[in-house]
């Protein structure tokens, strides 16, 4: 009893159980659910999602929020496809192009927390004004949804590095950062900005600092998130990514980090991520109308916050 | 010295300064941009945006990260729900009001409930409401849009009722009048501002904190289904996602008419003021004449620059 007591105070175990639950919903639906090649196009597919809400975690752990990653997502994917062509498109083209986009994703981040840690403007306002302007850049870059990237790039991304399919291994990636992050005094501190920013500030805590990082690592990891949509679509498009920002909330949310900041972790919001990937595909293979996808997926969405809040209440 | 700091720093003031520099500004590059007839056509646009954050504007200020993102959704239901029920017809014009009102009050109950009774954080609550009202709007509409405007609501937004000035203007002139009175003369009013500003102490004092919450949402609500009507009675037809255009821009006019993210301090005039001034300056890029990703640009360069102003928060080092 005591066990599961101490289970039930973390809204993530809501969030997990609903997993296994859409997991096994999943296997009965589809027969081939769990072949590796049916595994590998179903976590190819919620990728991008599970990488932005890795960055948001940071922002909203700190007791922020970045409303601005998904122009950050389209502005990447413009400017990477637009490097890649200007350089010619062979291999060293690609490479430059890819750290052109983790370079725009980043300085996005540092502009973000500049303004909003350095400047004190409120991180709701701040983050959509920024993001109407990133989306500006992103249409000045390429007004149109088009120009291919070279055919080496999507290849390597649905194929293999080093006999490991490439989509695992960034999964691995994402999971090594998070939990080299995790076991930084950097978490700690970051979850003392969100807790009590007062309190955390006495102690002496350079907290425009903390604030700028957490908004670069959103910045990155949706330019990470960026160069995994472009893998997959193969092409330019400035207004890609548009319900990232949204949808990464609520799995952030999900996976139990506290939206006021101070409690929380990025291996959560990757479960709450996959949670609401795992919607989608349930509610396709059901054979619903596709139109009952957006109602059923808010109203699974709100039962488990639901359910996540009345587990934890005391 | 001290007086002159606060003057600066009078939301209302800047907003009425931004204001007349906007126009001026769009005369000086469109001449004909400040005349009598162009300025009613902003104000009005101006109005369906205000009234909408008139909305948005007694949930924040209700504190506690109050927030509501299914504004744009509740607009869009309220205007297919106006366009069913009038189909045209003048005489189901009042019926169109009271069931876009009605539904939308629900609504904001539900978040309210939400919100307060089950603690779910406003800004999730009222997205996961988005997405639950936009995907029963595909479902009742698979994808087609259905219902018009009555003629009666096409000329109570766009044609004159009276000097020039259609009726939506007097409304919105009246909800201005009554949210000041309510807000600044009222028991209720002064409720909203002490749950905002620090709801423990007010429910010391005595005041049912929740249910005063649930009713601010229910509020948000019925302003969110009052301005799918008026949206209705400007577009002519209703889209199931014609609301979701006013989701962000209603929190901006909160923020640069002056009320607080935090809660418990602002006031409604602000917001009014600061709808206008975005319409304005969203107005004055369209005649710049720009390519769109120009005025993207600049539009949201000019609302850093705003809450530059004063949008900032509390200094840690005291």
């Amino acid at each position: 009893m005591i066990g599961l007591a101490k289970l039930g105070g973390r809204t993530w175990v809501v969030t997990a159980a609903a997993l296994t639950v859409l997991l096994v919903v999943n296997a009965l639906l589809q027969p081939n659910f769990l072949e590796p090649s049916v595994i590998q196009s179903n976590l190819t597919t919620f990728l991008p999602l599970v990488l932005v809400a890795i960055g948001q975690t940071y922002v909203i752990l700190g007791g922020d929020i970045d409303l601005s990653v998904g122009a950050i997502v389209a502005l990447v994917n413009v400017v990477t496809v637009s490097v890649i062509a200007a350089l010619g498109g062979d291999g060293m083209a690609v490479v430059i192009g890819l750290a052109a986009g983790m370079g725009v994703g980043a300085g996005c981040g540092l502009v973000n927390g500049l303004i909003i840690a350095g400047l004190r403007f409120q991180p709701i306002v701040t983050t959509f004004a920024t993001s109407i302007v990133f989306s500006g850049l992103a249409l000045w870059v390429l007004p149109q949804a088009g120009l291919p990237v070279p055919e080496p790039y999507w290849r390597t991304y649905a194929g293999t590095i080093a006999g490991v399919p490439t989509v695992y291994a960034i999964y691995l990636l994402a999971f090594l950062i998070a939990a080299f992050l995790a076991a930084r005094p950097f978490m700690t501190r970051l979850k003392a900005v969100g807790g009590l920013r007062a309190a955390a500030f006495q102690t002496g805590l350079d907290l425009g600092r903390l604030r700028v990082l957490a908004f670069m690592l959103s910045g990155l990891f949706g330019a990470f998130a960026s160069l995994c949509l472009t893998g997959e679509t193969a092409s330019g498009d400035p207004l890609m990514g548009q319900t990232l920002a949204m949808s990464a909330i609520s799995a952030v949310v999900l996976g139990g980090t506290a939206l006021a900041g101070g409690v929380g972790g990025a291996l959560g919001s990757v479960l709450g991520a996959w949670v609401i990937g795992m919607i989608g595909s349930v509610i396709f293979f059901a054979g619903l109308p596709f139109e009952y996808q957006t109602l059923v997926q808010g109203l699974i969405i709100l039962a488990a916050l639901a359910g996540g809040v009345l587990v934890t209440r005391r | 010295m001290n007086r002159f700091v606060d003057l600066a720093k009078n939301p209302l003031l800047i907003s009425s300064v931004a204001i007349l520099a906007l126009l001026i500004i769009g005369e000086l590059v469109s001449p004909g941009f400040a005349r009598g007839d162009q300025v009613v056509r902003l104000l009005t646009v101006s109005a369906i945006l205000g009234i909408a954050a008139a909305g948005q504007n007694l949930v924040i200020l209700g504190g506690r990260e109050g927030i509501d993102l299914s504004i744009g959704a509740v607009i869009s239901l309220g205007a297919v729900i106006a366009g069913n029920v009038m189909n045209g017809s003048d005489a189901a014009i009042p019926l169109a009001f009271a069931a876009a009102c009605f539904a939308g009050f629900l609504i904001g109950v539900v978040n309210g409930l939400g919100v307060t009774y089950l603690r779910i954080p406003p800004l999730v609550m009222t997205l996961g409401m988005m997405g639950v009202i936009q995907g029963g709007l595909v479902v009742l509409s698979r994808g087609v849009p259905s219902g018009n405007a009555a003629p009666a609501l096409l000329a109570f937004v766009s044609r004159s009722a009276f000097l020039g000035v259609p009726g939506i203007l007097f409304v919105w002139a009246a909800i201005i009048v009554l949210m000041a009175f309510v807000l600044k003369r009222t028991r209720f009013g002064w409720s909203i501002y002490a749950i905002g500003s620090n709801e423990n102490a007010a429910i010391l004092t005595g005041l049912p904190a929740r249910r005063i919450r649930v009713l601010l949402y229910g509020l948000a609500g019925l302003f969110g289904g009052f301005t799918g009507v008026c949206v209705i009675g400007y577009t002519g037809n209703s889209f199931i996602s014609v609301g979701d255009q006013y989701v962000l821009p209603s929190v901006i006019a909160v923020v640069i008419g002056g009320t607080s993210l935090a809660g418990g301090a602002g006031s409604y005039t602000g917001t009014a003021l600061g709808a206008i001034a975005l319409i304005l300056l969203q107005s004055v890029l369209t005649t710049l004449n720009l390519e769109f990703w120009g005025r993207q640009v600049i539009f949201g360069g000019t609302l850093l620059l705003l809450m530059l102003l004063y949008g900032r928060q509390a200094r840690l080092r005291v």
